[in-house]
């Protein structure tokens, strides 16, 4: 059950009351005679990817063999760059509910919305609304009194009708080219989830309101963040100097959190921990405080192993947030790389380009 | 019905800027050693562009800052070994960082064809 065939450097230590080699080192002139110069090859030979579990509200998955920049750099990317869908504007032409018009904009805002916002363009500052940019969906309720109602009777589920507002009253109103268009016709753009309560009504009380939904990033409002939650945590390791003494078997297993350590008995009836799950320790260092395992046991953890776990509001896919992690990730390398284009070779240049672009267009 | 309204986005937090990026004063003639200004740049491009151009041999020292946390701006330090230049470095880190993350998505998409099936 050690882990002695792990290379040292990849272990973050983990002591008492402090941790050790924290920081990565694998950088050119590090270490003397090793080459650790960037190679794309030996990238692929290192980094790897296990899938663990899929389901539509969350994933897990294992990135394994890249630095925490790089890790760190994803997760954020998936928690304020990846672009989703949600209501902007909301257009009030009649509200007779006791909350207020800007309440329920903001209430109507969070309400996660199914739709790939790869589909829809960015609707930048000062645009209009158009069919390439906005879904509309309309809220449309009025509470009504139930007829034949029993006297007495207080439950107003019994009493009214439509007086609680759902986002399953959501509905959407094609514009343009949406209304033929096999993407929006084969998989309509809708709620989520329908059962989000966003207000109630009494009798004479009612809603009349356009929502015009558009795309954006977690940057700009955290509604147009797909990631619930995005986070990653270290891969943990423990490594023994000494075989656990039979006597002790049982107390080292109850140093771990349920199902990382088991004990295994011999024909003679010695008692010998093993290590059944890595990936349930708590990591609670618990068992650093026997004397008992004093020079024994070496806590740690992986420091190119990370385990990512993402929930996401439904408004994308949780397996398809790091795939389009890494395409926001290679938009922005790309950006930075046409405004040094410019530095470089001067405004000039890029004229030109788009110059050539445009005779061969007219080539064709 | 939605002619009838003036759709003018309000608010963002978004800068705009006239330029993507920008060599701030006090670079060396040959352009050995340079500080370059990101706009509209966080952490995610500044921390993992570090750790790729560190990664390259001819560079003595790369590093980021971000000089104020409500202005969307990091400085990119370069330093070059024997008067190379910071920005074929900045290039080729530019380069390597897209390479890494075409790798992730492919072993990605793979794993995830294995998993379904």
């Amino acid at each position: 059950m050690t882990s002695n065939s792990i290379d040292q450097r990849r272990i973050v230590r983990l002591d008492k009351e402090r941790t050790h080699n924290i920081h990565s080192t694998d950088f050119p002139g590090n270490y003397p005679g090793e080459n650790l110069e960037w190679n794309l090859d030996s990238f692929k030979q290192a980094c790897s990817i296990d899938i663990n579990s899929v389901t539509n509200e969350d994933c897990e998955f294992d990135l394994i063999g890249v630095d925490p920049s790089i890790a760190n750099a994803l997760r954020r990317v998936m928690i304020a760059e990846v672009p989703a869908i949600a209501v902007e504007n909301v257009f009030v032409f009649n509200n007779t509910s006791v909350m207020h018009d800007e309440v329920m904009a903001h209430r109507l805002g969070l309400v996660p919305i199914l739709f790939d916002a790869n589909r829809l363009e960015h609707f930048e500052k000062g645009d209009n609304p158009n069919d390439q940019n906005t879904i509309v969906f309309t809220l449309q309720v009025e509470c009504k009194r139930k007829s034949n109602v029993a006297p007495g009777e207080t439950n107003p589920d019994k009493l009214y009708e439509n007086h609680k507002v759902y986002a399953r009253h959501f509905s959407w109103v094609p514009q343009g080219a949406q209304e033929s268009d096999p993407i929006f016709t084969q998989n309509p753009p809708r709620v989520a989830y329908p059962d989000i309560l966003i207000t109630k009504l009494r009798p004479g009380q009612a809603l009349d309101l356009e929502l015009h939904c558009v795309k954006g990033v977690g940057q700009d409002h955290a509604k147009f963040s797909p990631a619930a939650t995005a986070t990653y945590r270290l891969l943990p390791t423990v490594k023994l100097h000494k075989p656990i003494k039979s006597e002790h078997a049982e107390l080292f297993r109850s140093c771990f959190a349920d199902g990382v350590v088991d004990v295994r008995e011999d024909e003679n009836g010695n008692k010998q921990p093993y290590y059944v799950n890595p990936r349930k320790d708590t990591v609670s260092r618990e068992v650093l405080r026997h004397a008992e395992f004093d020079g024994i046991v070496e806590l740690g953890r992986i420091r190119d192993h990370f385990i990512f776990n993402v929930e996401t509001t439904g408004s994308v896919q949780p397996v398809d947030m790091l795939p389009r992690s890494c395409a926001v990730m290679k938009n922005k390398i790309a950006a930075i790389r046409d405004g040094l284009n410019v530095i470089v070779h001067g405004k000039q240049d890029e004229e030109e380009e788009g110059q050539e672009g445009q005779d061969e267009d007219m080539q064709e | 019905m939605s002619t009838l309204i003036n759709h003018e986005r309000i608010d963002t937090d978004v800068k705009e800027f006239p330029t993507k990026i920008e060599l701030v004063d006090g670079y060396s003639n040959d352009l050995s050693n340079a500080t370059f200004k990101l706009f509209n740049e966080d952490h995610t491009i500044g921390n993992s562009l570090r750790y790729i151009i560190m990664k390259n041999p001819n560079v003595e020292f790369c590093g980021y800052s971000i000089p104020h946390p409500s202005e969307p701006v990091v400085n990119l330090r370069i330093q070059m070994y024997s008067g190379l230049s910071s920005v074929d470095a900045l290039y080729k880190g530019l380069g390597d960082l897209e390479n890494l993350f075409e790798v992730i998505q492919n072993k990605y998409s793979d794993q995830y064809k294995q998993f379904k099936q």
